[in-house]
């Protein structure tokens, strides 16, 4: 029964943001960032969360953590909703979730050292002090790769690459069940992106935790992933296990945005772009199926009502009205 | 091969040195670099962060901060004219007229107190002899040659009214408008999403080859290399160490940096790869130009290096008909592969 269980399971979430205008500074309108989302991740799982600027992927991250409130919906750690619980009933949950920002260079305290960076966490939850919190920071050092010397250098003394690795090592060092990555690698270069990722999953492996894994570049979500969801204007359109989304793409977004990869084979043709225009505003999104003003397959009801996250396959769910198992797909 | 057909070379620079004073020394961010870029085609060159992509292309177009930055030698040819040698009036006559540019982020190279529509016509009036009335015309038509809907409508609004992928188009108009012989895009869909980048790609090469440009192409992304340009060079440490066509250079990459980089590209999963490949990790990072190692700049990060390597810097050698690697043992390289 509790083997069944997933680590993570989000249900209906939804984060509203209230748009205010005039001098009175009245409600003018709702940014819809998460409208309705739902996933379940497994332990030692990696769940890839993909899609544009503005269809709130990172909101969705930060809402799992906490940081940002969500306007409803539940969020279940272990089974336990830890959506409603107040700030200190939150407490012992925090250390089971952890992020990793994007930007390394913003996202350490100049004045820190790297050490104390690593360790501050330890202290904030009481768990270690002194020499024993010096050895696991030493130990964590070594995890992520750096060498237990570097512990008294600052943030300013290190490249991208390797702020990256002390954000992983601040991220481990509360043994956390599950970790979130917000577009871990798209701050760094090319040649360091692969020492990142391949640090990533070879932490995994040993330490059996999960990814909540967001980024923009979609081969590197596919290579990290186990599953991958896309979304779409706040709403997941399509999720399914990495190998079968790739081979076999159900929804029109994900199709045209698979189709938008440049290919690094110039032997590969061009394809012309599937999609035209821009991703409508979160502000009043299109009615039914967000997605039907740039889709070509679009028939009235995409219009009017909303598809729901329907099988289409095992493992595999698409939120389209036209996913009647005919196997459509050009 | 510039040689060989000087008539089509729009763009002919030469052993282009460019130097940055600071107060950790001197440090040579394009030291030595020659490439040439023919009508119609697309050069792209490749790097990582400080590889001196962008340093080339700000020496182009002479726009290199002085001080602490310097040309210190080379030349750069553009349609029979040496730029080094001109004085600053005459080079505004040619930027943003027979050379343009376009940048990485859109939003900070737009003025946001100005209409997109006199934007446009700013560049058109400081080279062209036309009236108000005719410019604004003529920015209307290049909105609409770009493909933004509404292009009249457009024309009145301000950057902020316009979404990241309309004020590229925007960005691209503009460079256009006089239409350039050679045009530099130096990171043009870094800022964008993917699908909004296949438009944007898509629309600049069409124009492109259209109107005849020149066009450089500054990207990290080989994606967008392959899919993009003709010919390829790639930087490392301020230095071109490989150059070939982006057909060869894809095939047969003979520098083991430009190897290096390929390998570590996650590449979306193809239907039949059922197993996850490791990425191929290049160790260590990119050399501070200004503690440049002896010999070859790749050498500490290099598989393959051997100790004249750590010693001579290699000369860039055509290994292949068409293909040149600054790589001492690119022949080897080239026979096994």
């Amino acid at each position: 029964m509790t083997e069944q269980r997933p680590l993570l399971e989000v249900t209906d979430l939804v984060k509203h943001y209230a748009v205010r205008g005039g001098v009175l500074r009245r409600q003018v309108g709702t940014v819809h960032a998460v409208d309705g989302v739902s996933f379940t991740l497994g332990a030692g799982e990696t769940l890839g969360l993909v899609g544009e600027s503005g269809c709130g992927k990172s909101t969705v991250a930060r809402t799992v953590l906490r940081l940002v409130e969500p306007t409803s919906g539940a969020i279940k750690l272990d089974g336990e909703d830890i959506a409603p619980l107040s700030k200190t009933a939150l407490r012992p949950y925090r250390r089971s979730i952890q992020i990793v920002f994007q930007d390394p260079f913003a996202s350490l305290n100049p004045r820190m050292t790297a050490g104390d960076i690593v360790g501050e966490p330890l202290t904030v939850h009481s768990i270690a002090t002194g020499a024993k919190k010096q050895e696991r920071v030493a130990e964590l050092f070594q995890q992520v790769g750096l060498r237990p010397d570097q512990m008294k250098n600052f943030p300013h003394q290190f490249s991208g690459g390797q702020r990256q690795r002390i954000c992983i090592a601040r991220a481990l060092s509360l043994g956390p069940r599950l970790i979130v990555c917000d577009e871990p690698v798209s701050a760094l270069d090319v040649s360091i992106q692969a020492q990142v990722i391949n640090l990533l999953i070879d932490l995994q492996r040993k330490q059996n935790f999960s990814y909540l894994f967001i980024a923009h570049d979609l081969a590197v979500v596919a290579h990290i992933s186990h599953r991958v969801a896309v979304m779409y204007l706040g709403r997941i359109v399509e999720i399914a296990d990495k190998h079968e989304l790739f081979a076999n793409p159900r929804h029109p977004y994900t199709q045209a945005l698979l189709a938008s990869v440049p290919i690094a084979d110039p032997k590969a043709k061009r394809a012309a772009p599937l999609i035209d225009g821009d991703v409508p505003s979160p502000i009043n999104p299109p009615s039914g199926c967000a997605f039907h003003t740039r889709c070509r397959y679009a028939i009235d009801r995409c219009k009017t009502e909303r598809p729901a996250l329907q099988a289409a396959g095992p493992a595999h769910q698409v939120a389209c009205w036209l996913n009647d198992g005919t196997g459509r797909s050009e | 091969m510039s040689e060989a057909i000087p008539a089509e070379t729009v763009l002919d620079v030469k052993n282009l040195q460019t130097v940055f004073f600071t107060n950790s020394g001197l440090f040579r961010a394009v030291d030595d670099v020659s490439f040439s870029v023919r009508r119609g085609e697309t050069l792209a060159i490749v790097g990582e962060s400080g590889c001196g992509k962008s340093v080339s292309a700000l020496s182009i177009m002479r726009l290199v901060p002085d001080p602490p930055g310097r040309i210190v030698g080379g030349s750069v040819t553009l349609e029979g004219t040496d730029l080094l040698k001109l004085d600053d009036a005459a080079m505004r006559s040619i930027r943003g007229n027979r050379i343009s540019m376009i940048f990485q982020e859109p939003m900070t190279s737009l003025n946001p107190v100005m209409r997109i529509g006199d934007q446009i016509i700013e560049a058109v009036r400081l080279h062209q002899k036309v009236s108000s009335k005719e410019a604004w015309k003529q920015a209307v038509d290049m909105l609409r040659l770009v493909r933004i809907p509404e292009p009249e409508r457009r024309a009145q609004e301000y950057p902020h009214q316009l979404s990241g992928g309309m004020r590229q188009r925007a960005m691209i108009a503009m460079a256009l408008a006089c239409r350039p012989a050679l045009l530099i895009a130096d990171e043009p869909t870094t800022a964008l999403d993917v699908t909004i980048q296949a438009q944007i790609l898509a629309l600049i090469v069409d124009l492109q080859q259209r109107l005849g440009t020149g066009l450089i192409l500054i990207t990290h992304d080989l994606g967008v290399v392959a899919q993009t340009a003709q010919r390829v060079i790639v930087m490392y440490a301020g230095k071109k160490i490989e150059e070939a066509t982006v057909e060869s250079l894809f095939e047969t990459p003979l520098h083991p940096y430009t190897r290096g980089l390929m390998a570590s590209i996650p590449a979306v999963p193809s239907p039949d790869a059922k197993e996850d490949v490791r990425l191929v990790e290049i160790p260590g990072m990119v050399p501070s130009l200004t503690r440049l190692p002896p010999g070859c700049a790749f050498a500490p990060r290099c598989k393959l290096a051997v100790d004249r390597c750590r010693q001579e810097y290699p000369p860039l050698d055509e290994v292949k008909s068409n293909h040149w690697a600054a790589c001492w043992r690119a022949g080897e390289i080239a026979e096994a592969s």
